[in-house]
């Protein structure tokens, strides 16, 4: 067990029972509720981590409100969306983004106020 | 002409200026990005949960609700969600007008999104802030969260990061992200204050008649220790999180006791089975706006913590640019919102003659000595970077750990140490553009002595980690579309 | 001490290697800097090292020599810096480390010297025939070109635009990381004995019998035999300041920054259209399309130039014509993020020339800057010229057009004030220089 949605049942805030909806991620289906994130959709499914940084490292959510980009993915071929502002919608194909260099080509600087 | 006045921000002290600005007559754009008005501290559910008792998450939601109906109805009101301001454009030199305000209408971070720009006669600016978290071993694992990421996911989606957690770092807000998690169901290991005991009962307990006005907010911090209580939930201070460990993923926090100066004690670690961590240690103000809006800042704990600079009347160096809420201080929602309404209502060429604005700045006054009493109470101690080991990522982004930014710094070539260590190690020049590390490495910087770097050349811009010209990203496609006709 | 001392005035690129070349040369060297090393225009340009922009002149030439010259400068410092590692780790800023690269020794390795090569396209008829009649002009002066077909471009760039007329691929074109390739250079410099002084503002010249002896700044008065003006877009003002003024201005420039990419542009990819003033509300802005990817992913999307002085306001509109002039280059790019944009001044001089050489009016006094958007390629061989000249020697090229006593360079001293930029000329057609 781990990251998961509070039950519509449940909910103390009085949710009236879900509108599933489904994604994909690379090609893998996620279940979720219509109203989640595309972050909240993964967290909830027991994802914790969808992308890459320079060293191969996993992230996911840190930050959960748009200033660390810690969860970029792309959506329907839009590169860098962040996964926790975004609504997933239904039929949402999510793709995970990496850093980490595919060539030998070292991590560089890029210089300048590049 | 009615006075038009463009809000940034609809937390609690966006949605104060909408209001007030209403009131004193003017045309009032209220953007925010997200779908809701309510900020953070207001985060409602999304409209698809269909929730019937959406109160039972929050505190003061009745008169929240009845405010951002008001504004959001109101016929001389425009509410923009999902609009992001991806730049301000300064007048020129001497034109005593606010800056152009250019704002991207759609999805979050989607494509072609709509390009608007707003000319206000006045605007203001309530963009918020965010958890300060500074870096620890392991903080860059899955499942280490902020606690505002916690509790954004509880409140505002009703999902829970996770089923065993621990929340450390300094300040009230540990309480309610602890109490959000037992709300939605967590259970909380422990909440860790790192000041010790006897640095918030002294920065707390000194001239308690300040806390009188802030009663409200009292009694909501009340409730969480209680609740806290009822779930047998330890709540200590003087003890941190100095590292998560798990493979690929946290499965436990390491914890251990602090000095004043947040040095560790020696022996006193101790190793928590939690499946997430969720820290904070204080809020960084957004200040890419007021800083692109040509607005001063004030120096807050730090060199590295700055505040935007307001006088008695919320207004900035700026010209017609007004600031409210956490950019000016961290002072909690009550005093966000009466700087709202301070700063709205002049903003919206209300009369400053206007009775009400005195009980307005009394309670303003008095959120700002809660902000310094919040501050003082608070402090993040110096010896934090005991924490740190030569390979713990300092820059999340572009992984720069300590070890480089350490040796960049000593070999920086004569005090150019800030720009040489940025262009040398890339930290902070990557996705979140330092909003994440950029006053971390600054203080890091600071403390290895790097010496005065000079001052700036004519027309170039310091090197701050504010500086974010571009404030939130923008396609090129949608960047090179001209922008539709205004109004 | 009894080594001629110099004073070089600025620790941008132009100031670095300069301080290099004199210091080797057994100079007695101080390099005085307002603020911060690379921190002025070498912070905030591109890290060109092109021919390709140069039409045949004294400038090609200077660009030849200069791009000749990169590779073995790089070698020299190399190989300077390895014995001598340990004790030079704490002077210089040369070694770059990543968590994934580790500590790497490579002196050189922050310069980033990428000999990429540069494509020119051009996406209209004329422009073609422009472009057709530039190449062959370079190609009569040395410069390698090779006509790319369709096919060709698609293999060399396979993101660009397949809607062009003429794309010509500049093999000797290459690219540096500027801030890293300046500290590179004056890293040696130090090495070889120079000095540094920084936050060091220039105030004034001390002089005796015409000559100067001196610069008086913000920390002291510093004694010297010759002083080097390189202080780039500010040595209109650093040459008031010493009584023998410049016709140095400030020219913006602004580039984007996109979010990091997996690999997609492979060369320096700039268009050859040649581009008058554009739209209203920007009436004083020329733009031409110059796209690079970098090492650590992000694509630079150059480049505007404006004469606006010294305002360092970025314009909305201007970032919207690079954007839609990179999108004719690149239309696959239109989804990709901007994270960043920013600005610096280019040094130019009206004839588009840069100084180099002694001013007669004040012995003593030497200028290096005017470069405009090229300085960071023509740094090595500005300093070889400048050393040359210093020294009596015969600079392998004819550096007369960059005399500092040509009648666009220097302005009367009692009607030079302030930093107001004279009233300006109608702007010549240029080149797609970026």
């Amino acid at each position: 067990m781990s990251p998961r949605l509070v039950p519509a049942s449940a909910d103390a805030a009085g949710r009236r029972p879900d509108v599933p909806l489904r994604i994909t991620v690379d090609g893998v289906p996620y279940n979720g509720a219509a109203g989640q994130t595309i972050a909240g959709v993964l967290l909830a499914a027991g994802r914790r981590s969808w992308r890459n940084g320079p060293s191969g490292a996993p992230r996911g959510v840190f930050c959960g409100i748009g200033a660390c980009f810690d969860c970029l993915v792309t959506v329907n071929g839009d590169r860098d969306v962040r996964a926790c502002r975004r609504r997933a919608a239904d039929g949402d194909a999510v793709t995970t983004q990496s850093r980490a260099a595919d060539s030998a080509d070292p991590a560089g600087t890029d210089g300048g106020e590049r | 002409m009615t006075r038009h006045v463009v809000v940034v921000g609809a937390g609690p002290a966006g949605l104060g200026a909408a209001a007030a600005a209403l009131r004193a007559g003017a045309r009032v754009t209220l953007v925010d990005s997200a779908e809701h008005p309510g900020g953070q501290y207001h985060r409602m559910l999304p409209d698809a949960y269909r929730a019937a008792r959406p109160g039972r998450l929050h505190h003061g939601w009745d008169a929240f609700d009845r405010l951002r109906r008001r504004v959001t109805g109101h016929p001389r009101c425009a509410w923009w969600p999902e609009t992001s301001v991806w730049m301000l454009e300064r007048s020129a030199p001497g034109e005593p007008r606010p800056p152009r305000v250019h704002v991207l209408r759609g999805p979050a971070d989607g494509s072609g999104r709509e390009r608007r720009v707003l000319e206000p006669e006045a605007l203001v600016l309530a963009p918020g802030a965010h958890d300060r978290a500074l870096p620890f071993p392991g903080w860059d694992l899955p499942g280490v969260f902020t606690a505002g990421a916690a509790q954004a996911l509880a409140k505002g989606e009703r999902v829970v990061v996770g089923d065993r957690v621990v929340v450390g770092g300094a300040g009230p807000f540990l309480l309610p992200v602890a109490a959000s998690l037992l709300e939605a169901g967590a259970s909380v290991a422990e909440v860790l204050e790192a000041g010790t005991a006897a640095a918030v009962a002294r920065g707390w307990g000194r001239r308690p008649w300040e806390l009188a006005s802030q009663a409200g907010k009292a009694g909501e911090l009340a409730g969480y220790a209680a609740l806290l209580a009822r779930h047998r939930v330890p709540y200590r201070t003087g003890r941190a999180v100095i590292e998560a460990r798990g493979d690929g993923r946290v499965e436990e926090a390491v914890t251990a006791r602090l000095r004043a100066d947040w040095s560790v004690v020696p022996g006193t670690e101790r190793t928590v089975t939690a499946d997430a961590v969720c820290v904070t240690h204080g809020f960084s103000p957004q200040l890419e706006l007021p800083v692109a809006a040509g607005c001063a800042l004030r120096a807050g704990a730090t060199p590295e913590e700055p505040f935007v600079e307001v006088d008695a009347d919320q207004l900035t160096t700026a010209p017609g640019v007004y600031a409210a809420g956490e950019v000016t201080g961290i002072a909690g929602a009550p005093a966000a919102r009466a700087e709202g309404l301070l700063a709205g209502w002049l903003a919206g060429g209300g009369a400053p003659s206007a009775p009400e604005l005195r009980r307005l700045r009394a309670r303003r006054d008095q959120g700002r000595a809660f902000a310094a009493r919040l501050a003082a109470a608070h402090p993040v101690g110096a010896a934090w970077p005991g924490w740190l080991r030569p390979g713990t990522v300092v820059c999340r982004c572009e992984e720069t750990d300590y070890a480089a930014l350490c040796r960049a710094a000593d070999d920086a070539a004569g005090g150019a140490a800030a720009r040489a260590v940025k262009l040398g190690t890339r930290a902070g020049l990557g996705p979140c553009q330092a909003r994440i590390c950029g006053p971390t490495v600054a203080e890091l910087l600071r403390r290895r002595a790097a010496g005065a770097p000079g001052r700036p050349a004519e027309g170039l811009a310091p090197a701050t980690p504010h500086h974010r010209p571009v404030a939130q990203p923008i396609r090129l496609g949608e960047l090179a579309e001209p922008p539709r006709e205004s109004e | 001490m009894d080594a001629t001392r110099i004073v070089v005035l600025g620790a941008g690129i132009i100031g670095a290697a300069c301080a290099r070349e004199l210091a080797l040369a057994g100079f007695a060297v101080t390099v005085a800097e307002r603020g911060a090393p690379a921190a002025g225009t070498t912070a905030h340009g591109e890290g060109n090292v092109l021919v390709s922009d140069k039409e045949p002149g004294p400038e090609l030439e200077l660009a030849k020599l200069s791009r000749r010259l990169w590779p073995e400068v790089l070698a020299e410092i190399a190989d300077r810096a390895r014995p001598a590692a340990p004790r030079a780790a704490t002077r210089t800023t040369t070694r770059t480390t990543t968590r994934t690269t580790g500590r790497t020794a490579d002196p050189v390795a922050a310069v980033e010297w990428d000999p990429k090569g540069g494509i020119v396209v051009a996406t209209t008829g004329d422009g073609a025939r422009e472009l057709e009649r530039f190449a062959a002009a370079q190609r009569a002066q040395g410069v390698a070109t090779e006509t790319l077909d369709a096919a060709a471009l698609a293999a060399a760039e396979p993101y660009a635009t397949r809607d062009f007329a003429l794309a010509v691929r500049y093999p000797q074109d290459a690219q540096v990381q500027p801030s890293g390739a300046a500290a590179a250079l004056l890293a040696d410099a130090l090495r070889a004995g120079a000095v540094l002084r920084t936050g060091c503002e220039v105030l004034g010249a001390e002089t005796a019998g015409g000559r100067i002896t001196g610069v008086r700044t913000s920390t002291g008065t510093i004694g010297a035999d010759a002083v080097v003006n390189a202080a780039g877009p500010w040595a209109g003002e650093t040459s008031r300041r010493l009584g023998a003024p410049v016709d140095v201005r400030p020219r913006r420039g602004e580039v984007l920054v996109t979010a990091p990419m997996p690999p997609t542009v492979f060369h320096k990819v700039y268009d050859a259209d040649y581009v008058g003033a554009v739209g209203s509300g920007a009436g004083d802005l020329q733009a031409s399309a110059v796209v690079e990817s970098t090492r650590a992913g992000t694509i630079l999307l150059g480049s505007s130039r404006r004469r606006v002085g010294f305002d360092e306001r970025i314009r909305p509109d201007v970032l919207a014509v690079i954007a839609a002039k990179a999108l004719r280059l690149f239309p696959s790019l239109a989804g990709v993020p901007v994270m960043r944009a920013y600005g610096g001044f280019r040094p130019y001089v009206p004839d588009h020339l840069p100084v180099i050489g002694a001013d007669p009016r004040l012995p003593g006094l030497w200028h290096a800057t005017g470069h405009e958007g090229a300085g960071i390629g023509l740094s090595v061989g500005t300093a070889r010229i400048l050393a040359d000249l210093i020294l009596g020697r015969e600079p392998e090229i004819d550096a007369e057009p960059f005399r500092a006593d040509r009648p666009a360079v220097p302005l009367d001293p009692a009607a030079a004030s302030g930093t107001a930029a004279p009233a300006e000329p109608p702007e010549p057609s240029q080149g797609a220089n970026p």
